[in-house]
């Protein structure tokens, strides 16, 4: 066993726990002695029962921000907890948005350093390890926190599975966790939310992802991704190239800066393989890529690597997929 | 309004990277180079000056063995000054000792507004920013798609999972850019010369009125204990396309069940 008490953040999107806090509570049950899960935002009682059913012990009630940034409120929530001695040995705050300025402020408010880009973490007596993807996930570093606690951990998405277990009987506890004082840093406000209209399985949760890069050569040759991964009831996903040349919106966005996703099969067209762009989908169960550069880098991931034109491939593989369905 | 940017000086990214055998840490020796995620940020407060109708873009860095040459790009791109952080004392530095360094320097150059990227291409931790806003007791906002000020307030587009928000929030404040946010100018070769004259401020950890010991390895709370190369995937079948290597992925598709 290696700490006394872990906190695990839970961000929802639209009142509902994403994967990868299940995932952080699921890993942390392994390594502490108590979890709890700390939320925020409307009706956080309505999610304890789940938390509840992946080890959390009881349930720390953050407040509702209201229309502001979460960043400042949550870490002065919790920020306010350790200066009264009630914190946790160690913090796991999934690599969200809002879960990196969370860290963030968390950090310089307790001067205790933020560990990111956490792939891994293990019991070391009575401490804990991490792993970190390092140049580009080519590497892993293994290190020890070694200052007081609590120690802070920003982990990427699906480093861990998520398996319910470790829960009590019934929903556990919910408590208030009241804000410290602010002072100026809380005052940046949301006046409007823009979602950008999607159908089909999220990009992070879909079985089948197929992504496009520059490769593709236009932003009109992305159709075709779409419609492979509409044939496939998949996700489409995209390089940055092309999120920064402004053919996709970031949310289709795969890497280190955008999804990490881990799909039954992830077709890449036209995507050279940058480590940023792979450290999002290398631990896809198995990798198909399309490149007319045999010696793309993606092809050292590829089960099955296609040195060919996109122009050539895709529109004949979307009628193969259409003759038999 | 005055507006700071903090730039990273990293080695060339297209170089291969390395450790240090002893202290685990990233071998950052011989020329820096501006990082590409930071000129966003560098074209982003140079538009926003120009359209606040003045005012002045300080470019701010910490970085080893006295180097300006990152700097240098930026005051050829139009930046008006620069403040240089370097000291032996921060060797080892993490994201919280950066933080501590670049906000000392923020608060002496008087800005309006900060800026940084997202994240930068050697380190990319993404928090050093939040934590420099934090330190300074400001506001943020991160991942800016856009962004526009209007008085005393910035407006910003935040991306989101979703799409993205619009954000308002009171000056003086910190943002993040992401790559795409403005489209980076090209130093010209007047810059370039101008880059020559302008101020650039070197400055230790003592005259930021730093502890050395809250910085650099010994101010780090954290060792590296091991570092292993990742579980490479084993490289599979390659077919070269001869009009007729989609079947090979229809078949490939088929035995995994997706279709
Ligand atoms: C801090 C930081 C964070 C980053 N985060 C991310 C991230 O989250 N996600 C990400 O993807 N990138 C990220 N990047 C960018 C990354 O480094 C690469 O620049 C990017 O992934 C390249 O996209 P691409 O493969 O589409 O384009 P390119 O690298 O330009 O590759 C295009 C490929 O298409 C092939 N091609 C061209 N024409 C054809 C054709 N007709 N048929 C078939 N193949 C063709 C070429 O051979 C080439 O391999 C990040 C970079 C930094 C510095
Ligand atoms: N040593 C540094 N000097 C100046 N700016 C920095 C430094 N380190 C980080 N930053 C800023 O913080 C951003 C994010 O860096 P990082 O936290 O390393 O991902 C960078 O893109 C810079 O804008």
């Amino acid at each position: 066993m290696g700490v006394d008490k872990i906190w695990v953040l839970v961000e929802r999107a639209d009142g509902k726990v994403p994967p990868a806090a299940l995932e952080l509570l699921t890993r942390a049950r392994d390594l502490a002695t108590t979890v709890e899960a700390v939320a925020w935002g409307p009706d956080v009682a309505a999610v304890a029962a789940e938390l509840g059913a992946y080890g959390a012990a009881a349930v720390l009630d953050a407040g509702d921000p209201g229309d502001a940034l979460v960043g400042a409120p949550v870490a002065g929530a919790i920020a306010a907890a350790v200066a009264l001695g009630n914190g946790p040995d160690a913090v796991l705050i999934a690599a969200t948005y809002d879960g990196r300025d969370i860290a963030g402020r968390l950090s310089a408010r307790l001067d205790r350093p933020v560990i990111t880009n956490v792939v891994g973490l293990e019991a070391d007596g009575d401490g804990l390890l991490s792993e970190h993807g390092i140049f580009g996930g080519t590497q892993v570093a293994t290190a020890r926190f070694t200052g007081a606690g609590p120690a802070l951990f920003v982990v990427r998405p699906k480093s861990f599975s998520a398996e319910p277990g470790g829960g009590s009987e019934g929903a556990p506890q919910v408590r208030p966790l009241p804000s410290g004082d602010l002072g100026s840093t809380n005052t940046a406000a949301i006046v409007a939310h823009h979602a950008e209209e999607r159908t089909g399985p999220k990009l992070d949760e879909a079985d089948v992802v197929v992504s496009g890069g520059r490769g593709l050569g236009s932003a009109d040759a992305y159709a075709m991704i779409d419609e492979l991964a509409k044939l496939l009831g998949g996700a489409p996903g995209a390089s940055r190239a092309i999120v920064d040349a402004g053919w996709v919106p970031y949310a289709y966005q795969v890497g280190q800066t955008g999804k990490t996703v881990k799909p039954t099969v992830y077709l890449a067209c036209g995507i050279s393989g940058a480590t940023q762009h792979m450290v999002g989908m290398k631990n896809a169960k198995n990798i198909i890529a399309v490149n007319k550069d045999q010696d793309a880098p993606i092809f050292t991931v590829a089960d099955l690597g296609i040195v060919g034109d996109v122009h050539k491939v895709l529109p004949k593989l979307i009628e193969a997929l259409k003759a038999r369905s | 309004m005055n507006v700071a940017v903090c730039v990273k000086q990293i080695p060339d990214p297209a170089a291969p990277p390395a450790l240090d055998p002893v202290t685990k840490n990233l071998v950052r020796t011989g020329k820096l180079i501006l990082d590409d995620s930071d000129s966003y940020g560098v074209e982003m407060a140079l538009q926003l000056a120009e359209a606040a109708g003045g005012g002045e873009v300080t470019v701010i860095s910490m970085a080893p063995g006295g180097e300006t040459s990152g700097l240098r790009t930026a005051l050829a791109m139009g930046a008006a000054k620069a403040i240089l952080v370097s000291d032996d004392a921060l060797a080892g530095s993490d994201a919280l000792a950066t933080a501590k360094v670049l906000a000392a320097a923020v608060r002496r150059s008087g800005a309006d507004l900060v800026l940084a990227a997202t994240e930068s291409t050697d380190g990319y931790t993404g928090t050093t920013p939040v934590q420099v806003a934090e330190l300074l007791g400001l506001p943020s906002v991160t991942f800016a798609k856009k962004v526009t000020v209007d008085g005393s307030s910035v407006r910003v587009e935040r991306q989101t999972e979703a799409g993205y928000d619009e954000v308002t929030c009171p000056l003086p404040a910190l943002v993040t850019v992401t790559a795409g946010v403005v489209e980076p100018r090209y130093p010209s070769f007047k810059g370039i010369m101008a880059a020559k004259s302008k101020p650039l401020e070197q400055l230790t950890v003592a005259d930021l009125g730093i502890d050395a010991g809250e910085v650099g390895a010994a101010g780090a709370r954290q060792v590296v204990v091991d570092v292993a190369a990742a579980e490479a995937r084993a490289s599979g079948e390659i077919v070269v396309d001869e009009g007729d290597a989609h079947e090979r992925i229809v078949q490939m598709l088929d035995q995994l069940k997706v279709i």
